[in-house]
């Protein structure tokens, strides 16, 4: 259409502008979107905001402003404090830890050919297997009784751990589930980065002198793998804050708030006590933190773009 | 990486980390699929038995679809899957199209706010949709089940950026020839599409056969649940009791995903890789 773009915006003598009948085509096609847009995405987040200003509750009859009280209420409450602390220990945990399994899976699962696929395969599936499904899979192998990595603990001579119900155990555990299921996911980044490295940095490298290892390691992989890393580091936080399935089927946010996170304090306060106002405000926050991620990989990202 | 081979020394050593690491990530796999065999004795057992003794298959993976419909929660997943995509492609395609060809006032806004939507989490949006569902009488459906993802901007970007490399000729060829601009959208983008859309297929179908949050929150009826929804109902329902036929329901909602992507593990990781631009 690179001719429409060079004729004036109202048409030639009397022919009807084409820009006119691309915009009745272009509300045909893009309409529906726009309102599916203005519907579940732009309205409801508008309302979100809204919302945490109010004292709404699902079911009731009135509505009123109340300024910031949910705020006030939600900073000084024992278990959003937790809540927050918790998930952005978590994130502090989760991501170092799955990055760097990531990273390290990458570089030697493409240092040979030797089961490439196979242990590509292999380390991807819990990504994409249903993680319901699986945590209550590692809540059975977790059992403090019969569970085998228990049994594992005991016979090795140590005494058995109860991983759920433990206050001061139990979210490293759930920590050590997100990085089983993510460190797949980051693993792949990391290989497309590593396979768009071009070949002759090697061969540059190894002509002044840098045979080992760890020397083509230092001075030509880690600065070419640079900015995928910092992308993958805010993806994966990201996720890790959304981090949820896990806690509402093992933990319930339990044993005493030990594994209250920020979307499960969202679910409870709004889907089950139907606080709607106050956990809109709980929401807000959480948008907070996943916005300046996003904003951050928005930065990364055009970064990359200029590198490339 | 590829050019430098390895001595004899460092390739058993990258075989033994790696094998070591595999064998911790596939250990629950392995496992569930084993209990799934087993007698309830028997997994209680203080001992340390990897291979079943006795084997109690049938017992158990009859057990997961009777006990609740296990069936019934299978085919809605592929309902609400299938019927996700579907809407997905009929909603964001045209407007793709629109975005990437054709020359219209707003059109740089409505990208802007298509970037703008991306950045948005599933979770921020849940509770106005939820309240709008509520009064709308519409908890508890198929409904509430697809309607808040027929609309994917991560699916226009996509196929939008997809569509900025297909030549202004063929669609110009076309014009010529007196197609519509509707007809031009699936007659001649879709198909040069399929490649991209197999791939945003595959993103969308993984990740609302595995999403819990949405369903959890709009579905009361057990009639409505997901896989996902039917495997925690029934350890809600048996907990502590029946632990062969608990993994064998496990088994049983993650299959169709782990067959179909053994069988096509480059689509699949192309697929799932792609949220790394949406998170």
């Amino acid at each position: 259409m690179s001719r429409d773009a060079s004729q004036p915006v109202t048409g030639v003598a009397g022919v009807p502008s084409r820009r006119h009948g691309h915009r009745a085509v272009a509300a045909v096609l893009a309409g529906p979107a726009l309102v599916l847009i203005v519907l579940f995405l732009i309205g409801p987040l508008a309302c979100v905001a809204l919302l945490s200003l109010t004292d709404y509750q699902l079911g009731a009859a009135t509505l009123n402003y109340v300024g910031g009280k949910n705020y006030a209420e939600m900073f000084s409450d024992r278990v959003f404090q937790k809540s927050l602390t918790n998930t952005l220990l978590y994130v502090a945990i989760t991501v170092p830890g799955s990055v760097l399994l990531g990273l390290g899976a990458a570089l030697l699962i493409e240092a040979d050919r030797g089961l490439r696929t196979f242990y590509r395969a292999i380390y991807f599936l819990p990504v994409m297997a249903t993680l319901i499904a699986m945590s209550i899979v590692w809540e059975f192998m977790l059992h403090p009784q019969f569970g085998i990595v228990n049994q594992l603990v005991k016979a090795l001579g140590l005494s058995r751990i109860d991983w759920l119900q433990n206050q001061s155990v139990v979210l490293f555990t759930l920590c050590g589930i997100g990085i089983w299921q993510s460190l797949g996911f980051n693993m792949v980044l990391f290989m497309a980065g590593l396979t768009s490295i071009p070949k002759d940095l090697y061969e540059a490298a190894a002509v002044d002198g840098a045979n080992s290892a760890i020397d083509r390691f230092r001075l030509v992989t880690w600065p070419m793998l640079g900015p995928v890393t910092l992308f993958v580091v805010v993806i994966t936080a990201i996720r890790s804050f959304q981090v949820f399935d896990t806690v509402q089927v093992l933990t319930k946010g339990g044993p005493n708030k030990a594994s209250e996170v920020l979307l499960y304090t969202m679910y409870s306060e709004g889907f089950e006590f139907f606080r709607s106002g106050y956990a809109s405000a709980v929401t807000v926050v959480f948008l907070v933190f996943v916005l300046a991620l996003s904003a951050l990989k928005v930065f990364v990202l055009d970064k990359r773009v200029h590198y490339a | 990486m590829t050019g430098n081979r390895l001595g004899p020394f460092a390739r058993i050593l990258r075989h033994v980390v790696l094998m070591t690491l595999a064998v911790v990530i596939v250990a629950p796999f392995v496992w569930m699929v084993l209990c799934s065999f087993k007698t309830q004795s028997e997994i209680l057992s203080a001992e340390i038995r990897i291979i079943p003794h006795t084997w109690a298959a049938v017992e158990n993976y009859t057990a997961a679809l009777t006990r609740v419909p296990m069936l019934r929660f299978l085919l809605n997943g592929v309902i609400v899957t299938l019927v996700i995509f579907l809407l997905q492609v009929l909603v964001n395609l045209p407007a793709a199209y629109a975005l990437a060809k054709l020359r219209f006032r707003g059109r740089s806004a409505f990208l802007g706010l298509v970037l703008l939507c991306l950045l948005i989490p599933v979770h921020a949006t849940a509770i106005p949709t939820y309240i709008m569902f509520y009064k709308a009488g519409l908890l508890n459906t198929y409904a509430s089940l697809i309607l808040p993802f027929t609309i994917s901007v991560f699916g226009i970007f996509l196929m939008r950026q997809f569509f900025m490399t297909v030549p202004d000729d063929l669609i110009d060829a076309a014009r010529v020839d007196g197609m519509s601009e509707i007809g031009i959208v699936w007659r001649v983008m879709l198909p040069t599409a399929v490649p991209a859309l197999v791939a945003f297929g595959i993103f969308s179908v993984v990740a609302h056969w595995n999403d819990y949050f949405w369903p959890l929150i709009v579905v009361a009826d057990q009639a409505l649940y997901t896989p996902p929804l039917g495997v925690a109902f029934f350890r809600l329902n048996d907990q502590g009791t029946s632990y062969g036929p608990l993994m064998a329901a496990a088994t049983i909602s993650i299959a169709p995903l782990v067959i179909a992507f053994l069988l096509a593990q480059r689509r699949f990781i192309e697929g799932i890789t792609l949220t790394g631009m949406k998170a």
